[in-house]
């Protein structure tokens, strides 16, 4: 009976927190928090489009991803500091940038990676996040520590309300944009020669040599594709959030987990997969202190993969 | 064949004892505090990243959570003896030991994943216990524990004025990882990894119970990377969440077994006796600009090593050539 109370007072005293929370939940707040996080889903979805896409077509993982967000945030900063570029007309610019720096990083380092004859796997692994190592460094050098914003903006710190519902302006162009991009990349993949080669050079690169088509010259486009895609998610996240040189890190995470949890080798898998991560973050913040958000979508994450291995849609 | 092999092994072990016994000199003569810091985390990162090797690398089960299991160790170390009192040497059995049972309640589920899949778990795993840590008042939360100086002794672990007791326990950690692959590699055991690291149907038909050789792969690497988080612990005698479980720390116990050469026995010391020195060093020559120019050069020589030798630095030396196969 002692024991038992000195259990219980020692339960207290260390989990306080996670017990006594008498948070006020009402019906317009689950509304609204599930509002925003459909939003950011969307936007995680874009994110992740591009990982997506890579893994599918190569099988690899990059693991610089965030910082090709980080890059593509900071061009968003400079276009609109210095050319007064507004970040949503700076879009397009900003993928196009994107484009060619994926291209250029498969040229330079992952070709060679992924002919590894040993231990690919780590190869791949360990010379993206070097190479992410290297990114944060010269953003260090180039950009300094310091955090920046993108203010005054056409659509930041703006909302619209729909039937009682405040929706943040940025979130909701993001969460079209992302539509937009999915369905383009739809069509990209399944009705164009080009997405057609791609398809077909991850099958068998060999045979598809003998059909004159180059390996590298397709894979490269496949990168900065990817990588172009980051980058419209790049232009609209510098209009709310913060742009610093490890600002990647805790995005890379989430991208990682989207892509897995759609299930690898499905591009629409990390649309799906972006919508949950999204919903149930915000779930998991109305329910948990919001420190603890990420939480609910690490553990739907082993959820899902324990129960299907290979995530939702995924091939692989 | 059996013989060479026999031959190679014993070799290995004399090696090894003859490095043990120079490491051991080294601080007779080198009596810089600065360096003989560099040397206690060298030794630190070749027993971390050799535990972390024998279910990464033999087993074949990329975990990039282990910070996990040193966070852990690091904590329970540190909780026993700042709210119990109870002897560091305690809190390391202690943590071990946890350590060792949770990678199995863990690997439960885990290792039925496989790729990616698996290496992400290991990745939310960590993360989760990370954030779940960051946000616990009673144990420091974000901010941490402060050991408190209860002056220098071996019974309390802790010494303020040497680093030498330290160096002397890194080194004895470092040669017990060794001595534990060096005896599991040809053991039972070691023959099962590799085939489970191979090819897990080949190797279950062939009798290899695939999922037990995981789990005890996991219980080992995870009860030696925690009892080198309570050595930190002691070390530093101060730890917060984000430099003993984040991600990032993963990473880094990881990279001198891969850049070693994973799945080998000297891989993670040789990665160690390179890569660690080289970080303190560009950090202090060059990173005290705060402008991340360590980074860079740090970031490069990883994206150079790994793309220039995939089978690792051990290759170079081909001291265990066709060793990992």
């Amino acid at each position: 009976m002692h024991l038992w109370l000195w259990v219980l007072a020692f339960a207290r005293t260390t989990l306080g927190p996670y017990i006594d929370r008498g948070a006020t939940v009402t019906a317009e707040t689950i509304i609204q928090s599930l509002a925003s996080g459909l939003l950011m889903g969307l936007l995680y979805g874009l994110i992740a489009a591009g990982l997506a896409l890579i893994f599918g077509l190569m099988d690899v993982v990059n693991f610089a991803h965030g910082e090709f967000l980080m890059i593509a945030m900071y061009v968003t900063f400079f276009l609109f500091a210095f050319f007064a570029i507004d970040p949503l007309l700076a879009a397009p610019l900003v993928a196009a940038a994107l484009f060619v720096f994926g291209a250029v990083v498969y040229l330079l380092i992952v070709r060679f990676a992924m002919r590894a004859k040993a231990n690919a796997g780590m190869v791949q692994i360990f010379s993206t996040f070097g190479l992410a190592i290297v990114m944060r460094g010269l953003a260090q050098f180039f950009f300094t520590p310091d955090y920046r914003s993108v203010t005054n903006s056409w659509v930041g710190g703006k909302t619209v309300s729909i039937a009682g519902i405040y929706l943040p302006e940025p979130q909701l162009i993001g969460a079209m944009l992302s539509i937009a991009a999915f369905v383009a990349l739809y069509f990209f993949i399944n009705r164009t020669d080009f997405g057609r080669a791609l398809e077909a050079t991850r099958e068998d690169a060999g045979a598809v040599a003998l059909v004159g088509i180059d390996k590298n010259r397709v894979f490269a486009l496949g990168w900065g594709l990817g990588a172009a895609l980051v980058g419209l998610a790049g232009a609209i996240m510098a209009i709310f959030f913060y742009i610093y040189p490890d600002v990647g890190a805790s995005f890379a995470l989430i991208a990682y987990v989207t892509v897995a949890l759609g299930g690898f080798g499905s591009v629409f898998g990390a649309f799906a997969g972006g919508i949950i991560v999204g919903l149930v973050e915000a779930t998991t913040a109305l329910i948990l202190p919001p420190s603890l958000k990420s939480v609910g979508i690490y553990a739907v994450y082993l959820l899902v993969v324990f129960i299907r291995p290979r995530g939702l849609f995924g091939s692989m | 064949m059996d013989t060479h092999f026999a031959q190679r092994r014993r070799r290995d072990l004399i090696m090894a004892a003859c490095l043990a016994v120079i490491a051991a000199l080294v601080p007779l003569f080198v009596k810089d505090v600065y360096v003989q810091n560099i040397m206690v985390l060298t030794l630190m990162y070749a027993a971390l990243s050799q535990s972390w090797n024998i279910l990464s690398g033999y087993c074949g089960q990329i975990s990039l959570g282990h910070a996990l299991y040193f966070g852990l160790g690091a904590y329970t170390t540190a909780l026993l003896f700042t709210k119990f009192g109870v002897l560091p040497w305690f809190g390391m059995l202690a943590g071990g030991a946890i350590s060792a049972v949770i990678a199995m309640a863990l690997g439960y589920p885990c290792f039925r994943l496989r790729g990616h899949y698996f290496v992400i778990a290991t990745i939310v795993i960590a993360e989760i216990a990370l954030l779940l840590i960051q946000n616990w008042d009673w144990a420091g939360a974000a901010l941490g524990i402060d050991i408190p100086v209860r002056g220098d002794s071996w019974l309390k672990f802790q010494f303020t004025r040497s680093k030498l007791p330290y160096f002397y326990f890194a080194l004895a950690l470092a040669c017990i990882a060794w001595f534990v692959t060096w005896w599991l590699e040809d053991s039972k055991w070691g023959y099962w990894w590799r085939a489970v690291k191979d090819n897990p149907d080949a190797a279950e038909s062939l009798g290899v119970v695939v999922f037990n050789s995981k789990m005890g792969a996991a219980a080992v690497s995870a009860f030696l990377v925690a009892v080198g988080g309570s050595f930190y612990a002691q070390f530093v005698s101060y730890i917060d969440p984000e430099s003993v479980m984040g991600f990032q720390f993963s990473l880094l116990m990881a990279l001198p077994a891969v850049l070693g050469g994973i799945g080998t026995l000297w891989g993670p010391v040789l990665g160690a006796v390179i890569l660690i020195p080289l970080t303190e060093l560009t950090r202090s020559f060059v990173g005290g600009s705060g402008r991340g120019v360590d980074l860079i050069v740090y970031g490069a020589l990883i994206v150079a090593i790994s793309l220039a030798l995939p089978r690792g630095l051990v290759s170079v030396f081909s001291l265990r050539k066709g060793a990992a196969r």
